[in-house]
């Protein structure tokens, strides 16, 4: 039952994110960015991670992707247009992102003893789940977390300076 | 969650748990609108509904066939996919989110617990997950719609929505921390040992946190005092006035199906959920499991009443806020208390554990 899920939303994810390259309305494209983050939130489920996929859900499709939709609204953007640069990208982009692709599963591949493995819906049963990732995040891997904190304090601030000229 | 069923057997039994709970949801949203017709009226000194049926009791009926019947109107400069989108989503998220909730003590049918429709590890992230969701329901509607009036109102909803969100969901994590999981049932659990006394705003001493989900969730709600959106002498009807037959009735229903998601979270994280406040005193009378699950679905649904009427009670009550006031009070007051109140949780618990 899990495996059909995965693949079910697995397929979405990919259907979204090829309608998000191919619809011209900013907001159409938008929207189909938050159909590929909430079948990724299914598929991180699937394989077990409960926290990820709330905080998937929470985080990019419920915070994240609202915002690009209310800049969208408020800049009320037109349809784009076929420019000399976008067919640069169209030339480029697509080897690129093949690239990119090939790259990353010949790392995700060569290493995949040292990165380990999940089994579909095999983790779902444990009720310490929650329990192990925040161990983990405080313990063994509590520098990289606070440092990321850091980051995101830094944003923050840099978003207040940028507003405050404006007033 | 290891349930010995087979999978055709634990299927169909949630499926029909989905439809009993979706029926009696959407009754639930029905006469929520009326009573509060009734006692709005009653505390405005008029008698509201009365004359379909005995005492008024056929006006959900009266109402839903008369939105049904109505002619549904399509504006020609709306954005056509979206405009019909927009309601589904805010219907679908409202009620969604009551998929996670025990509603009853745990009772065992075939190995499927029937109180509950999905007991998931982390309910709590799911429904205000599933809750955030619900604003693209709005945002979408305001934008689609091609109105001025109905893109302030959706803005304004959208911006307050995603303010108070921060303030609500920090406001839970003390009770997450006396509880030390996400899952509904162990919240409600860690809260029954001694009945009234050990609910999280009592015993829990959470009576900070309680308040701050109270008014953020009167904000998420767009009710009042927080109902800018539909600011009726400012904004027409805010998103929705473009909005007619049943897709109008869809962001009603999902008005009234959000509140009574609400007073679900509020009795299951701080009044102790499906459980009695009189604690394991009067169990003496309710001998077998079953009148043990009728009596804890009795607690569940009077809490939930009462915080229904308590939403009714603060409309008749207080006025409007100023915009800038809202944001002000939810970022600059409600933000920090909610921290300052994980603090101290957090310490008291360090000092004690």
């Amino acid at each position: 039952m899990q495996l059909a899920l995965f693949i079910i939303f697995g397929l979405l994810a990919i259907a979204g994110a090829l309608n998000l390259l191919y619809q011209r309305h900013p907001i159409n494209s938008a929207l189909s960015l938050v159909v590929v983050m909430m079948s990724l939130a299914v598929l991180y489920w699937s394989l077990g991670a409960e926290f990820l996929a709330a905080a998937q859900v929470i985080v990019y499709a419920g915070a994240v992707m609202v915002l690009f939709v209310f800049v969208v609204m408020l800049l009320n953007a037109g349809e784009e247009e076929r420019t000399h640069g976008s067919r640069i990208a169209y030339i480029a982009g697509i080897p690129g992102a093949l690239g990119v692709l090939g790259l990353l599963s010949w790392v995700f591949f060569s290493n995949r003893i040292a990165l380990g493995t999940t089994t579909v819906g095999g983790d779902l049963n444990a009720s310490d789940n929650l329990k192990a990732v925040s161990h983990m995040l405080f313990t063994s891997l509590l520098l990289p977390f606070e440092v990321t904190s850091i980051l995101i304090l830094i944003a923050i601030l840099g978003a207040v300076v940028l507003a405050r000229k404006e007033l | 969650m290891t349930e010995p069923t087979s999978l055709p057997i634990f299927l169909l039994i949630s499926i029909v748990k989905i439809a009993v709970v979706l029926v009696i949801t959407l009754t639930a949203v029905a006469y929520t609108v009326l009573l509060e017709r009734k006692v709005l009226g009653r505390m405005q000194n008029r008698w509201g509904p009365s004359r379909v049926g005995p005492f008024g009791l056929l006006q959900p009926l009266a109402d839903g066939i008369k939105l049904f019947l109505k002619e549904d109107m399509m504006p020609l400069a709306v954005e056509r996919p979206l405009f019909v989108l927009a309601p589904i989503i805010a219907l679908g998220c409202a009620l969604i989110s009551i998929a996670v909730v025990p509603f009853g003590a745990t009772y065992l049918y075939k190995g499927v617990d029937i109180t509950q429709i999905a007991n998931v590890n982390v309910g709590l992230l799911v429904v205000l997950g599933v809750t955030s969701i619900g604003v693209y329901g709005i945002a979408l509607s305001g934008w689609s719609s091609n109105n001025k009036y109905s893109l302030f109102g959706s803005l304004r909803a959208t911006a307050q929505v995603i303010s108070y969100e921060l303030a609500l969901g920090l406001s839970l994590v003390g009770v997450v921390m006396r509880a030390g999981s996400l899952n509904l049932r162990h919240i409600v659990d860690s809260q029954s040992a001694h009945g009234a006394l050990s609910w999280n705003i009592v015993g829990g001493l959470q009576i900070v946190a309680f308040f701050i989900y109270l008014m953020a969730a009167y904000a998420e709600t767009n009710r009042s005092p927080f109902d800018l959106p539909e600011a009726e002498s400012e904004l027409v009807a805010g998103y929705h006035t473009e909005y007619s037959s049943m897709k109008f009735a869809m962001f009603f229903m999902a008005e009234y199906a959000n509140m009574i998601t609400v007073a679900c979270v509020a009795t299951l994280l701080f009044f102790g959920g499906a459980s009695s406040p009189f604690g394991h005193t009067f169990d003496g009378f309710a001998n077998g499991a079953f009148a043990h699950v009728a009596f804890s679905i009795f607690w569940f649904v009077s809490k939930i009443l009462a915080f229904i009427l308590l939403y009714i009670w603060v409309r008749a009550t207080l006025p409007r806020f100023r915009y800038d006031q809202l944001m002000g009070f939810g970022w600059k007051f409600l933000l920090p208390v909610a921290m300052i109140n994980i603090l101290v949780t957090a310490l008291a618990l360090a000092y004690h554990g």
